[in-house]
Order: C-alpha cells, then sequence, then structure tokens
C-alpha cells in the first residue's frame, strides 16, 4: 500500500491548468524525486499534499485511508511535513522558538525547559546540533534548513516533502544535506524532493516522477533510467546537452573593476578585467552583493569607493542611460521588474533602454517603421515564437520573454554584456538558447560579465571565474583550473592559500 | 513640603491622564503585534467613551457603563475583522473612516438621546476610593486618596498583556503571525482566529480608555473629547516598541509631558507656549527613540 496515492487531481489558477487529471504515488520509506521544469506544478502538486492549496478535483489516500486535507495542521496530524523553497521562519524568533512555534509544550505558559528536552532527545538521533538561543537571522542559509528540516521531524512528520531545497546551497552544504537525508530515510521516514536537476535525482532517488505542464508525464525507477531519458521527459524534446566551447583568444581589456565596494557591512572590495571575447563568470551565494554589484554596473546606485573603467574611461559616475549608449548591454537578474514592461506590446520592449538611439528617434519622434523592421529580424533570428509584435510581452513563456531582453540587449552590437542570472527560471530548452547566444557573443569578440548562483552555469561557460564572498572577490581562477568542490568553499569563505 | 506636595501632584495626575492613553496604547500594541494596524483607535475610544456614558446613563451605574463600553469595543472589533480580514480592505483607510464615522455618529446619538448638541447630560461617575490607613502617610498618602480604581485596573492589564505576550503560546504565536504571517500558517496555527482574537481585544481596550474620559476622569460625554489621544496611543505604542508594558511606560511620559502643562498653566505661565510642551515632547521623543524601536516585520500586510 503506498505511503501517498493522489488521485486525479486538477487545479487552475484563474484559467491556467496548472494540475492535469494528476496521479502520484509514493511508497513508504522511498526518497521520491519529483522532476519538472519551473511551472510544471510540482510544486503546486506539493502545497495541495500539504494543505496550503486546495485541489478543484481529485482524491488523497495517505496510507489508503481517503483523507481531505483543509490546512497544514491537518496535514502534520497525518505526518506530512514541508520544507519549503522560501524558508517558513520567524528571523526574529530564536531557533528555539521557531521550532516549537505552533506545537510549543505547557498548558498557557510555555515549558521550554521540557521543549528543550523533547529538542535534545531529537537532536541526538538525527544528529543535529543546533544552537537554540541564537535568532534565526544570524544563521547561514544551511543552518536555516537544517532548522526547517528539524521542524518538520519535531511536529512528527512520517513524511518529509523539500521544495528545491538544494537550489540555494553551496556543494558542501548539499553534501551535509544529502547526509541528513540518507539519515532519515535510514530512520524510515519518507521523504518527496522537489526539483529540476537531472544529477540530484540520479543520485538521491529510488523512484521519480516527471511533471511536465501540469500533466503526468511518468514515473520510473531511478535505476531505470538516464539523464538523458529524463532531460527529453521533462522538456518533451531531445536535447543535445553537449556544448562546444571554441578555444579562448581573450583581446584587450574592455572593462576594470577598481577596488569595488560593494557592501556597506564589509570593507572588502571586487577588482577584477573582462577582455574582449571572454566570459568572466562571477560565482557566489546569493546575497554576497550580487545585487549591488548588478546596480552599480547598470548605473542605477552607486559604489561606496572604487571605480569602473570602461575602454579606458571611468564610467564610475555615468548614468545608466550614457552606459547603454556607450555599448553597455545589461541582462538584469529579475526579469519581471528591472528587463521588461509586462503589459506592454512586444515591440515596445524592443524600445526600452533604447528610446533615445538615434537609430529609432530623431528628435524626439519615434520612427515605428525602423523599430519594427528591427524587432522583426530580431525575432526571426533569434527564433522567438510570438503571434504578432503588438502581443502583450507578458502573454509569452519566460523563455521567450528572455529570448527577447536578450536579443535587444545584445543585438545592437554591445561592446560588454552584464548578464545576471540570465536563465533563472527557465526551462532547458531555453537555457540551452540562451547559453549558445552567450558563447557566439563571446566569439563575436563581446566581453562578457556573467553573475549567476548556479554553479554548473558558470563552470561551463566560463573563461575565467572569480569567486564573491561577502562583497569581495575572495578567489579568481581561470576555468579548467579549478574543481566544483573548490569554488564551493570559496563560495563558503574560505580563503585560497 | 511645598515641593513634595507639587511633586505628588504632578504624580498622581501623570496617572490620572496616563490610564486612557495606557489601555489604548496596550491594545495598539497587541493587534500591531498580529500584523493589524489600527489607526481608528481614536475613534473607537471615542464611541467607547459615548457607550460608558450611555450606560452609566440609562443604568445610574458606571459598572454598566464600563460593561456597554466593553460590548462596543468588541462589536467594531468584530467589524473591524470583518473588513479587513474577510474582506481585506485597506487597514488605514478603514481606520480613517472609522474616525470619521464615530465623530459624526456620537453627535447624532447625543442628539437622540439626551436632544442636546454634542454633550450629553450628567451621568453617574464611578466612584473613587481611598485605602485605609495608607491614605493617612503623609505626602504619599495622597495615592491613596480618592483614587480611581482604573489606576490599579490598567496596572494589572499592562502587566497581564505583558505576560501574555512574552510568556505564552498565545504571546509567541502572535509575534510569529506579526513577522511572517504565511510562516505561522504552515506552522499550523490558524491566523485568522488569532488575528481576529487581537484585534477584537485591542479594540475592547481602546473602548476602556474611552468610556474612563467620560465616566471615571468626568461625568458626561462631550464631542470629540478624546482629542487626539488615539493618536497618541499610537505613538506611545511605537515609543514602547510593540509591547504591553512599553506602551504603558510612553503613555506615562506623554502624560507627565501634559501634566506638566498643566501645571505651567496654573503658575500663570503663558499659555501659548505650555500648550505645545506635550507635543514638543512627543515629537523629541519619536524622533529621539522612536527610531531604534521595530516594528512587526509584516505590520499592515495579510498575505
Amino acid at each position: 500500500m503506498p505511503a501517498i496515492l493522489m488521485k486525479q487531481i486538477s487545479k487552475a489558477f484563474d484559467r491556467l491548468k496548472a494540475l492535469d487529471h494528476v496521479d502520484f504515488e509514493v511508497d513508504a520509506g522511498e526518497v521520491h524525486c519529483l522532476l519538472g521544469e519551473n511551472g510544471a506544478g510540482k510544486s503546486t502538486l506539493m502545497n495541495i499534499l500539504y494543505g496550503l492549496y486546495h485541489a478543484d478535483a481529485g482524491e488523497i489516500y495517505i496510507h489508503g485511508k481517503a483523507v481531505h486535507i483543509a490546512n497544514p495542521k491537518i496535514a502534520q496530524q497525518y505526518h506530512i511535513g514541508m520544507v519549503h523553497q522560501h524558508f517558513m521562519l520567524i528571523e526574529s524568533m530564536t531557533v528555539l522558538q521557531n521550532i516549537i512555534l505552533g506545537n510549543e509544550a505547557g498548558r498557557f505558559a510555555i515549558d521550554y525547559a521540557e521543549n528543550r528536552s523533547r529538542i535534545d532527545e531529537l537532536e541526538r538521533l538525527y544528529h543535529f546540533d543546533f544552537d537554540l538561543d541564537k535568532p534565526i537571522s544570524v544563521l547561514s542559509v544551511g543552518e536555516k534548513q537544517r532548522v526547517e528540516i528539524f521542524k518538520a521531524l519535531y511536529r512528527g512528520a512520517d513524511i518529509v516533502i523539500l521544495d528545491e531545497p538544494t537550489a540555494v546551497l553551496t556543494p558542501q552544504e548539499v553534501d551535509v544535506l544529502f547526509r541528513i537525508l540518507d539519515d532519515m530515510r535510514k530512520q524510515g521516514k519518507t521523504i518527496i524532493f522537489i526539483t529540476h536537476k537531472l544529477h540530484e535525482t540520479m543520485v538521491l532517488s529510488d523512484r521519480v516522477t516527471v511533471l511536465r505542464n501540469g500533466k503526468i508525464i511518468g514515473s520510473l525507477r531511478t535505476e531505470e533510467v538516464t539523464p538523458k531519458i529524463l532531460a527529453t521527459m521533462m522538456v518533451g524534446y531531445a536535447i543535445d546537452f553537449d556544448i562546444v566551447k571554441s578555444t579562448f583568444k581573450p583581446g584587450k581589456p574592455v572593462l576594470e573593476l577598481r577596488q569595488l565596494k560593494v557592501l556597506a557591512a564589509s570593507h572588502a572590495t571586487i577588482s577584477l578585467q573582462v577582455r574582449q571575447g571572454e566570459i568572466y563568470g562571477i560565482a557566489g551565494v546569493d546575497g554576497n552583493g550580487q545585487q549591488e554589484l548588478e546596480g552599480i554596473l547598470a548605473g542605477t546606485a552607486k559604489p561606496l569607493s572604487g571605480r569602473i573603467i570602461f575602454n579606458g574611461e571611468d564610467i564610475t559616475a555615468m548614468p545608466a542611460a550614457k552606459r547603454k549608449a556607450k555599448g553597455i548591454a545589461l541582462i538584469p537578474s529579475d526579469r519581471l521588474q528591472n528587463a521588461i514592461l509586462p503589459g506592454m506590446p512586444i515591440i515596445d520592449n524592443y524600445l526600452l533602454g533604447f528610446q533615445h538611439n538615434s537609430m529609432f528617434s530623431h528628435f524626439g519622434i519615434l520612427r515605428f517603421n525602423v523599430l519594427k523592421k528591427h524587432a522583426d529580424n530580431m525575432v526571426n533570428q533569434y527564433s522567438i515564437k510570438i503571434s504578432a509584435l503588438e502581443q502583450p510581452i507578458s502573454q509569452l513563456s519566460g523563455g521567450n520573454q528572455q529570448k527577447i531582453v536578450f536579443s535587444r540587449e545584445a543585438g545592437l552590437n554591445p561592446l560588454l554584456l552584464v548578464a545576471v542570472q540570465p536563465v533563472r527560471g527557465l526551462d532547458i530548452g531555453a537555457i540551452d538558447a540562451i547559453h549558445r547566444q552567450l558563447l557566439q557573443l563571446r566569439d563575436r569578440g563581446k566581453a562578457i560579465l556573467l553573475i549567476s548562483t548556479e554553479l554548473s552555469e558558470i563552470m561551463e561557460m566560463s573563461d575565467t571565474i572569480g569567486v564573491l564572498y561577502k562583497g569581495e572577490l575572495i578567489a579568481q581562477r581561470k576555468a579548467g583550473e579549478v574543481t566544483i568542490e573548490q569554488l564551493g568553499l570559496f563560495m563558503a569563505g574560505e580563503r585560497p592559500e | 513640603m511645598a515641593t513634595m506636595m507639587f511633586v505628588v501632584n504632578m504624580l498622581t495626575m501623570t496617572f490620572r491622564l496616563a490610564v486612557p492613553i495606557a489601555l489604548a496604547s496596550i491594545g495598539v500594541s497587541i493587534s500591531e503585534r498580529a500584523g493589524i494596524i489600527n489607526l481608528g483607535i481614536e475613534g473607537i475610544m471615542l464611541l467607547g467613551a459615548l457607550g460608558g456614558a450611555v450606560g452609566s446613563y440609562v443604568f445610574s451605574n458606571a459598572w454598566m457603563g464600563i460593561l456597554l463600553a466593553l460590548i462596543t469595543g468588541i462589536a467594531i472589533g468584530v467589524l473591524y475583522a470583518f473588513f479587513v480580514l474577510k474582506f481585506e480592505a485597506n487597514q488605514s483607510v478603514i481606520g480613517i473612516g472609522l474616525n470619521i464615522i464615530a465623530s459624526g455618529l456620537t453627535v447624532v446619538i447625543v442628539k437622540f438621546i439626551w436632544k442636546k448638541e454634542g454633550i450629553s447630560g450628567i451621568v453617574t461617575q464611578m466612584s473613587t476610593y481611598s485605602v485605609p490607613f495608607l491614605r493617612n502617610i503623609p505626602v504619599i498618602g495622597a495615592f491613596f486618596t480618592d483614587q480611581s480604581p482604573f489606576i490599579l485596573l490598567t496596572l494589572l492589564i499592562a502587566l497581564a498583556c505583558s505576560y501574555g505576550m512574552w510568556r505564552t503560546k498565545i504571546g509567541l504565536r502572535l509575534q510569529a503571525i506579526g513577522e511572517n504571517p504565511l510562516a505561522a500558517a504552515t506552522a499550523g496555527i490558524p491566523v485568522a482566529r488569532y488575528r481576529t482574537g487581537a484585534i477584537v481585544v485591542g479594540s475592547s481596550l481602546a473602548a476602556l480608555g474611552g468610556a474612563y474620559l467620560s465616566i471615571v476622569h468626568s461625568n458626561l460625554f462631550v464631542s470629540n473629547m478624546v482629542a487626539g489621544r488615539g493618536f497618541i496611543a499610537i505613538a506611545a505604542n511605537i515609543l514602547g516598541g510593540w509591547n504591553p508594558m512599553g506602551s504603558l511606560l510612553a503613555s506615562l511620559l506623554f502624560a507627565f509631558a501634559q501634566a506638566l502643562r498643566f501645571q505651567f498653566s496654573a503658575v500663570h505661565f503663558p499659555d501659548q507656549i505650555s500648550q505645545i510642551i506635550p507635543y514638543v515632547i512627543t515629537l523629541l521623543v519619536l524622533v529621539g527613540v522612536g527610531r531604534k524601536t521595530r516594528a512587526p516585520a509584516k505590520l499592515g500586510v495579510l498575505e
């Protein structure tokens, strides 16, 4: 009898069908990966199981018994726990308070001594070691995640759902997480692991279920599949994984950062150089100054100190519009906020940032015929699927939106492209397309600064790799002269000798 | 001896002036800890003041006035919760609206009951008490002579709410809701129920503070008699750090500033200047200390 059986689950948000007659089955004691692209419906399905969403149709059975899970409290009563992608922790409260919240010992007043002894017991069983009196806000991301897992165990979960748990971790923290999951499996827990990473699925799971566009594509034993099969199931067509990079032929320096201080909280600075025909990749865990650096390079924020040299010219104080005119293209990390105007037509989005370009406007009068020709050209060249240039860009998939941003920024022959998380939230097909286009730009002699928290992306694309830690470029290596493990250590703040 | 009497006078006056502000301010702390802004405190106090006057008038018993004020506070709280939680109306707009409605509605009700414009008839005032023996002690005896039971009640409420906030399950959960409602919900806490409770308790305390003005501090209702105390209560809550005991202390500080003003007026100090003292102190303190306190992270955000 399966631990969990979800039958014919359907769920729609407004008109969008998130789940379409989904059948999902998990056996007791197994690690089950729920694999799929962003927006495939993985989190929605699990939020239904955890009582945060309610299915429009379908049934849920736990150990063979039909149940109605109206809210998380009821899910907990069925011994289901969930570790969300965005942690459900109260930053200002202590580890202890967060663990016990909602399940406090004591009748009216909280019996902290009793709570502590219960926690101690469970900590020994699962080899956790928390400082219970520390506030959550001072913990590292990995520690916060461990508190979340422990919270689920403390509430008596036998079935633990983890939503994209590795997205925020360094490789070393991923190892720790996998050890904890192994411990849990040995204790007889059932684990549902939501992910879009093939590698993790192969390493971790006993069984894998693939979701695509809200439908189940298949459920297989992991030993029977290969990453290639899984990828094809995930995206619906065969993907050629092998990107071939041409040899690295750097030209003269294009961008130079001189002791750029981006974080007020630290004295550290960033110094680096990006040359023609080079992809300089900046790795690092999110929140180490990437966002600040992005703003400073875009010209929307000022560095606390230091200088930015572009083509031999000091542009530290140059405003954003002028930088763009000089040939600095930018793919912002937050597409919806900073890269597009969601409600406006595609053609207007092609104008965004280039409205002062003499190609598109004369004396403030827009030349729509030129713009239309350019946009048409770009859409064809980058094979972007649209129905008309007048269509609002918000109707497109994330991948096609990003291709439009990419073609807009790269299409007018920039000298430098700053790409921040250029493939965040995209599906494999779109990631592949963007990556190939980045390499093409490189081969055409453009300088590219790639800022990404995805280590695999950095490893795959970069010619030179720098690691950002607390606002400091803590290490710099040539690609091929550094392993993913070493990068992981730098990302965690360890300095190279 | 004269200075001693002056100090004692100042202190007893401070306590008397602090009661309505403190009660409302504690109420604000509780509701805001649950993440709910209530700018309608001024209006709730006013309706509470009228409720107190009406109850006291009808039953010729001030305690019945208190009871009616509490019922008024609960009713408004439920209504407020209905609007901001069920219909997810903008909290600030509903609060301001409540103030406007209260200032009009009270005048109408006064007219209906007493057939007078903006002022009620005399109602039964709550009697004061004197503590035997202690009242005979020189100087500090003044604290125990002809004092309102409300001063003691306010102290007890502040203690109880403080204990509830920092030591009990309910308090921890309320704080969690104000900091991260989604996290509280995933921890299995019925967020809406806790919020409704916090709103109702907050509103009742404000109404109680209002009733103090009409049937303890005086013996009639006058239109707009709350005169900004509701807003001062909100400020006191900020100064007190969203904390019941802090709210009480901040209210005492503001009340002290007012008492100072009355003392100055009594010695023929130019009234124009003495009148601004409380406001200047409020401003200075808020600028100085108010910046250092931290609001609940998700104040005014339902999620």
